[in-house]
């Protein structure tokens, strides 16, 4: 069954307390190199038989209006994977 | 007058509304989020708790209640509407208020007595306040950074849309110490500080005069019931 990955990010102008806090600890194990870390979330989306543009408008939607809040995150892609091939399809 | 209190699942403080709304003087509703009703009430109080263990971002699944669609629709028609702490988040993810609610930028929930500036009262929840009041009710939580961009900032601060502000330490990184805001028509209000656990003396915040005898958050319960009995 093909799968829709969304993945949504934190907007970068604004705080991310949870990169922050992981950015800190990092640090505190003794990395001099890695100066930011943003914590975004990632939604894989089982479908029920083929993903037509139908359902991708669908779930595009659903990015913008209940997975993600536009006033502090960015939806930053939506993709397709389809599992005979194991390769992912742009579709944002 | 009958004020509405919905009740989502993870609600806590729905009972503890109620009896501020009893206290102040009016009947308390309960409301249930999976009904499309709202009985008829004359006001609304989306109270705190952590509806759906706040997965996903906390109150965004629950501003997909199917009773938000009356709620909408009653705010937007002029209903006094307060959203409190998960209630607020609420109302911010149904875009019924502006900007968003976001892990505190210290990363730890906080629970304190928390003294706030009033400075709007002329919305429907805090018009029973003198200009710039100081008052001190409990805050806990541990989303409660307001962040917006430059522009909605602005935007609320120049048009009187910030109601409370924290005062002293900033608790949770809120963006110009923002701790409550309105609408433009000032019907609609939330703030993540609880107003009904400072409503009944022996049960509030400790005060100067005796130990939790603090109950400043009573007003902006009357103030709901000034507003709609001046309509």
């Amino acid at each position: 069954m093909p799968t829709i990955v969304v993945e949504v990010m934190p907007k970068a102008v604004l705080l991310d307390p949870q990169g922050k806090a992981v950015t800190g600890a990092l640090h505190r194990l003794g990395n001099t190199t890695i100066s930011e870390v943003r914590i975004g979330k990632r939604f894989e989306l089982t479908v029920e038989g083929p993903v037509d543009e139908t359902l991708l408008a669908e779930v595009r939607a659903y990015a913008d209006d209940m997975f993600s809040n536009s006033v502090i995150e960015d939806v930053v892609s939506i993709t397709v994977l389809d599992p005979s091939t194991s390769s992912g399809t742009e579709a944002a | 007058m009958r004020i509405g209190v919905i009740t989502f699942p993870g609600s806590l403080d729905d009972r503890d509304a109620q009896r501020a709304v009893r206290l102040a003087g009016a009947e308390p509703v309960a409301l249930w989020h999976g009904d499309h009703d709202l009985h008829g009430v004359d006001a609304l109080v989306l109270p705190g708790g952590f509806s759906y263990g706040d997965y996903l971002r906390c109150g965004a699944i629950a501003a997909h209640s199917p009773i938000m669609a009356e709620v909408i629709d009653a705010a937007n028609s002029g209903m006094p509407v307060l959203g409190i702490c998960n209630g607020f988040q609420m109302l911010a993810e149904a875009h019924l208020l502006a900007g968003g609610l976001i892990r505190n930028d210290h990363g730890n929930f906080i629970c304190r007595d928390q003294g706030l500036r009033v400075e709007n009262t002329s919305t429907a929840w805090t018009n029973d306040f003198a200009a710039n009041a100081e008052i001190t009710i409990p805050l806990k939580n541990g989303e409660g950074g307001f962040i917006a961009d430059a522009d909605t900032i602005n935007r609320l601060e120049g048009e009187g849309q910030v109601v409370f502000r924290y005062l002293g330490v900033n608790p949770n990184g809120s963006i110009n110490d923002i701790a409550g805001v309105t609408n433009e028509r000032g019907n609609v209000v939330g703030l993540m500080p609880h107003p009904e656990h400072a409503v009944e003396e022996g049960f509030g915040p400790d005060t100067a005069a005796a130990m939790r005898s603090g109950v400043d958050g009573l007003s902006i319960f009357t103030s709901a019931i000034r507003a709609l009995a001046s309509v």
